[in-house]
Parts: structure tokens; C-alpha cells; sequence
């Protein structure tokens, strides 16, 4: 970050500081004439959407933490008060409690982009491995942020999760208890999760800025999947990309406007508006839609795993689901490490190309399995699913390391796009 | 050998409940509002019937001035009601006439009470109801006028009627309403459907006060953000096809 060989500025105002601390040549360098490839689609939106979200959460987070009393007998009436008397404050909740499915929906769509276009391939694993982290990192934010209206939906999601660790062995019940601060969950829950939710999300401003800075390092990755071999090939940053995610993020705040003022509980579930009561478990207890894929894989271990022919349990149903769950994050986390093949494009990968089609339908289907109830064709369907999530990257993905023939590719990007060109022509 | 979590047992809404009815609310849809009529001849079902065992603790009576009440009108409401105040100079409480800024008074004064006054149930608060339960209003509306004589073969605990829109179709609840049980002054037909159809009407207004508020804001914005995602559109070709031209 050293000011290296600057260029003198004009303005004697920004050469005075630039020449102290050189962040007008950063951003100039960074956003301005930085070099990307020329031949992004619409799906390299979705990391400025994103970030555009998370300074929407945050922002309207803190405003609406200024409102919100952090008690387990005040918190539901603090989050009424604010729907009805804060002066906009129901736009505030609203912008927030779907800011966080939009800010899901944004990261999603990154997500498989980046898979679909093996974005994750060598030299940009560290930059993808930040980016599963910062997908942990959203989880456990928005987990707990679910917790704080202190609704039925609220303390019986907080339950269910928090059980989850006393699937491990010997140390299991003390974690759950440190994460209760007691024997159950009560206030002292609400008052840890309050302040960790309040935490976590500038710990993801730090790992994005992390995950910028490596971006920055390799530069982007682009849909042929074929670095930038010079000047022909890329454009400057501004005003080539910054208008075309400008008008992105404008259409993607075109349909977060939509749920946020004409469907703002849409994605809720009705039950958090009835206030957590410990003595009344709600019939069917879901989670938020972003998590149902996630839940379905956790339900799906129905089944003890021992030895075959005795009676030895080696991991009991629910410490297998809890393994299947974050194992099942844990995999993206490696992922640039089990896909050894050297195209990265799925365009000239035909049959990555259609397991991956899969492998995204088949996500969707275990979201719709986590939203059902563990019973009748769900299970065997969720099991089935989740076999195949996993038997993507821990079979397929290495057989076709070996197997998937090598297609030539384009000698460049400027004519990869010509090639599209002509073909359409 | 199968683990369920926390026992999500039978599924919660279907199962042995009906379809609800087809009932339209002038609140649905994009651009729908509120009926001021249909709000004052809902709140008026609530006073005379609903506000004996339920209360509404998000509510105070100067929010009824969103319904179209006048100053006026509101203090005589809150007028009709003594509500307990204090301490005063001397350490006591005592009571007084209500206010507009007062709370809706609650029929009971805690839950021990009002439970022990409805054979062991417990009325609930009905300020959120319309956005607690699925379906909301139309849910209401069904459940208010779902009541029926239980089918052959089943035998109700004492204190228990058969609704047929009810999870479980048993519900504590006797049937509040019936015709001509509240007199309305608009013309109005004073049916039990009619009264169900009101309530439910404010009880949506109760639990979504600032909808209009909303959705006339959410019109403003989107109708912007459109109009700002052509400009940005029209920018971002226009810099792009320089860029072809060189």
C-alpha cells in the first residue's frame, strides 16, 4: 500500500493528501482504470449487490438497535413499537427482515456463478475460500438476527439449533449450555445473541475487504474462464463496469422494494408474531427459506451409523445430520482443491456443465424438503438429495478430474467473444 | 432408529380443517386500502363483543383517529372507560377516566385472572392476530363464522365447541357472534357474516396500521427506481456503444 511511483494530481487539495497517504491513487487504481475482462454478463453483478446489501443491513440495523430493547420480556413489544410508533420504523424492520433474504438471494447467485464458471480455480482459492466464510459468517448473522423479535418462530429456531451441539460428543452439553448462558433458552440468549449479531456483521466487513483485496491480486475471473492476456482484453473498471452494476443493482433494488412494501412478510412465517412462549412448541418448526437447504441435509441422517451386524452405534442419527450439515459447508470450503480440472468455464466443460445443472436444481429441491415436514416422500427425497449433494463433489467432481475430455479453448477472451458473435450472426 | 427434531408432528395448517371461505377485503392487492366504514363497524363488533375476554395491548383509543374518528369522537370512547393511574402525591394508585394517549383497557387484569374466568383458557391478545396466523383476515373471517354442530361421534369436553376452520376443529372459544347482536348505524346488514367480515377487516388494521402508509410510499418508490434503472440502462449503453464505435 505504499505510494510507489504516484502520479502527481492537479488538485493541489488531493495531492496535499495523496501524497501523505496515497488513497486517491487507490481508489483510482483499485475502481478507476483497474483492468477487467471485457466480456462479463449480468452475473458479475451480484458481488456489488451484495456488498450494496450488507450496507443496507447495517445501516438500518443500527438505526433499528437504537429502538430494540434487549430483554427477553421487552423485545417482541420493542419490535411492535417500532412497527407503530418509531417514526418510518416499519420501513426500517421491513428494509431489514427481507434485506437479509435479498442479501441471501444476491449471495446465492454469486455463489453458483462462481461455480458454474469455476471462478474458485487457481490462482483465486484463497479468494473463494473467503467467500465461504463470509457465507458462515452470514449464516450464523442472520441465524441470530432471527432470534431477536423474540417470536415463537424465534425461540423455538433458537432451540432447535442451539440443541444441535449436544450432538457432540463429551463436550457438547457444556457448549450448549455457554450458548444458553443458563439450562435453557431464556435471556441471557437473547442478550449473547443481541451482541454477537450486533459483532459478526463487521467481522464480514473485514473478510470482504479481504476478499476485494485477493480479487484485486488475480483480478477477475470472466465467463470464458481464460485469463486476460492484455489490453485487449479488459477495460477499465470505471465507467465500463460502474455503470453496468449501477443499473444491476438498480433492477435487483427494483424487486427488494417490491417485497419490502407490497409483501413484506412473504417470506416470514406467521407464527413470529406471536410471542415466544417456552411452554408452547409451535406444530411445525421451520427456519428462514435461505436455510432449508441446510436443514433438509441435517434432517436427512434419520438413521444411526454403526458397525453392520452388531449393535455398535458409532454416530447416532443426530450427530450424523450434524456432520452432514457442516460437512456439507465444509465441501465448498475445499472445493477448489477437489476440482483438479484445468478448464474452468463450463462452457467448454459439457459434462461438468450438466452435473452442475443438477447439483443447482437439486439444491432447490432440498430447500423445498427443508420447508416440509419430516414425513411421507420428504424423507426418502431429502436423503436422495443430499446423496447427491454430497456425491458431487466427493465422486463426481474427481472422476471428472480424470475423465472429462479437454476441450481446445479460445485463444483469448477479445476472441471468445467473437466467436459468440459470429455464432449468433 | 428415526430422530425427529422437537417432534414436528402432524403438519400444522390442512389436515382436518376446511377450506376457508372466498371473502374479498378492500385491503388486498397492491393499491388496496382500508374501508373507514367497514374499520368503525369492525371496532364496534370488538367493543361490544370481542373486548369482554380479548385484549388488544398494542392499541391506545388515539389510534382509532386512522379509522376517521374525530378528536372528539375519540375522547367520548376513551371516556367510557376508568383505567388505574399512579402513584400518586400521596403513594396511591387510583383510578381516572381513560384518555386518547391510554392504552385500550384490558378486560382481565392479568392471565391468571382470565384464564381462571374462561374455564382454564386463555383469550388471546388480539392486537398482532391478523398476522399470526396463515391466511390472516380470511382466516378470521372463517373461524368466526365456522362454527357447527359437532359431527356424529365426537364428544366435546365441557367448555369446548366444533369449528370447522380451528386446528383441531376444537376450540375453547363459544361462537361470539350472531345476528343482529351489534346495531349499526350505516345501514348495514347486521349479520354474523357481516360482523365477522368487519372484524376481521379492523383486526388487519390493528395489526398493519401503517399499510397505506406503505404500499402509497412503495408505489413513489418503485415507480423511481424504474424510472432511475432506465436512465442507468440508457448511460451504460451509451458508454458501451463508444466503445464498439472505436
Amino acid at each position: 500500500m505504499g505510494s510507489g511511483n504516484r502520479k502527481k494530481l492537479d488538485n493541489p487539495a488531493l495531492e496535499w493528501l495523496d501524497s501523505r497517504l496515497p488513497i486517491v491513487s487507490m481508489i483510482q487504481k483499485e475502481y478507476g482504470v483497474f483492468p477487467t475482462p471485457k466480456n462479463f454478463n449480468y452475473f458479475w453483478n451480484f458481488g456489488a449487490i451484495a456488498m450494496v446489501m450488507l450496507v443496507t443491513m447495517i445501516i438500518t440495523g443500527i438505526v433499528l438497535a437504537m429502538n430494540y430493547a434487549t430483554t427477553a420480556s421487552d423485545a417482541f413489544d420493542s419490535v411492535e413499537r417500532i412497527m407503530r410508533d418509531v417514526n418510518h420504523g416499519w420501513l426500517l424492520r421491513y428494509l431489514h427482515s427481507n434485506g437479509a433474504s435479498f442479501f441471501f438471494i444476491a449471495v446465492y447467485i454469486h455463489m453458483f456463478r462462481g461455480m458454474y464458471y469455476g471462478s474458485y480455480k487457481q490462482p483465486r482459492e484463497l479468494l473463494w475460500m473467503m467467500g465461504v466464510l463470509i457465507f458462515l459468517l452470514m449464516m450464523a448473522t442472520a441465524f441470530m438476527g432471527y432470534v431477536l423479535p423474540w417470536g415463537q418462530m424465534s425461540f423455538w429456531g433458537a432451540t432447535v439449533i442451539t440443541n444441535l451441539f449436544s450432538a457432540i460428543p463429551l463436550v457438547g452439553d457444556s457448549i450448549v449450555t455457554l450458548l444458553w448462558g443458563g439450562f435453557s433458552v431464556d435471556n441471557p440468549t437473547l442478550n449473547r445473541f443481541f451482541a454477537l449479531h450486533y459483532l459478526f456483521p463487521f467481522l464480514i466487513v473485514a473478510v470482504v475487504f479481504l476478499h476485494v483485496w485477493a480479487l484485486h491480486v488475480t483480478g477477475s475471473n470472466n465467463p470464458s474462464g481464460i485469463e486476460a492476456k492484455g489490453k485487449q482484453d479488459t477495460l477499465p473498471f470505471h465507467p465500463y463496469y460502474t455503470m453496468k452494476d449501477a443499473f444491476g443493482i438498480v433492477v435487483f433494488l427494483v424487486i427488494y422494494a417490491t417485497f419490502v412494501f407490497f409483501l413484506p412478510n412473504a417470506l416470514g412465517h406467521a407464527d413470529n408474531y406471536i410471542p415466544a412462549n417456552p411452554l408452547v412448541t409451535p406444530a411445525h418448526i421451520v427456519p428462514e427459506w435461505y436455510f432449508l437447504p441446510f436443514y433438509a441435509i441435517l434432517r436427512a441422517i434419520t438413521f444411526d451409523i454403526g458397525i453392520p451386524f452388531t449393535d455398535i452405534v458409532l454416530i447416532p442419527a443426530k450427530l450424523g445430520g450434524v456432520l452432514a450439515m457442516f460437512g456439507s459447508i465444509a465441501l465448498l470450503f475445499v472445493l477448489p482443491f477437489l476440482d483438479k480440472h484445468p478448464v474452468r468455464s463450463s462452457r467448454y466443460r459439457p459434462w461438468y456443465k450438466w452435473f452442475f445443472i443438477a447439483f443447482t436444481v437439486n439444491a432447490f429441491i432440498l430447500g423445498v424438503c427443508g420447508g416440509k415436514p419430516a414425513e411421507g416422500i420428504w424423507v426418502p427425497l431429502a436423503q436422495a438429495s443430499t446423496l447427491y449433494y454430497f456425491a458431487f463433489f466427493m465422486v463426481i467432481i474427481p472422476f471428472l478430474n480424470k475423465k472429462e475430455p479437454v476441450l481446445e479453448l479460445p485463444g483469448s477472451i477479445s476472441e471468445s467473444v467473437l466467436n459468440k458473435k459470429g455464432a449468433k450472426a | 432408529m428415526v430422530f425427529l427434531f422437537v417432534a414436528p408432528q402432524a403438519h400444522a395448517a390442512g389436515g382436518n380443517t376446511a377450506e376457508l371461505p372466498d371473502v374479498h377485503f378492500s385491503f388486498e392487492g397492491p393499491f388496496g386500502t382500508y374501508d373507514r366504514g367497514a374499520l368503525q363497524r369492525g371496532f364496534q363488533v370488538y367493543k361490544n363483543v370481542c373486548s369482554a375476554c380479548h385484549a388488544m395491548k398494542y392499541l391506545s383509543y388515539r389510534n382509532l383517529a386512522d379509522m376517521g374518528y374525530s378528536e372528539g369522537q375519540i375522547k367520548a370512547i376513551a371516556a367510557d372507560y376508568e383505567v388505574t393511574d399512579g402513584p400518586n402525591e400521596e403513594g396511591e394508585m387510583f383510578e381516572r377516566t381513560a384518555r386518547p394517549s391510554d392504552k385500550f383497557k384490558a378486560p382481565y387484569a392479568n392471565d391468571a385472572q382470565a384464564r381462571y374466568a374462561n374455564n382454564g383458557a386463555l383469550p388471546v391478545d388480539l392486537s398482532l392476530i391478523a398476522k399470526a396466523r396463515g391466511e390472516g383476515p380470511h382466516y378470521l373471517y372463517g373461524l368466526l363464522t365456522g362454527y357447527e354442530a359437532p359431527p356424529e361421534g365426537v364428544t366435546l369436553a365441557i367448555g369446548q365447541h366444533w369449528n370447522k376452520y380451528m386446528e383441531g376443529n376444537k376450540i375453547a372459544m363459544a361462537a361470539p357472534l350472531s345476528d343482529d347482536v351489534v346495531a349499526y348505524e350505516d345501514g348495514t346488514p347486521t349479520t354474523k357474516e357481516q360482523y365477522a367480515k368487519d372484524v376481521s377487516h379492523f383486526l388487519m388494521w390493528a395489526a398493519e396500521p401503517k399499510m397505506e402508509v406503505r404500499k402509497r410510499t412503495g408505489i413513489k418508490v418503485v415507480l423511481f427506481l424504474l424510472a432511475f434503472a432506465g436512465i442507468m440502462y440508457a448511460v451504460k449503453k451509451k458508454i458501451w456503444a463508444d466503445l464498439k464505435k472505436k
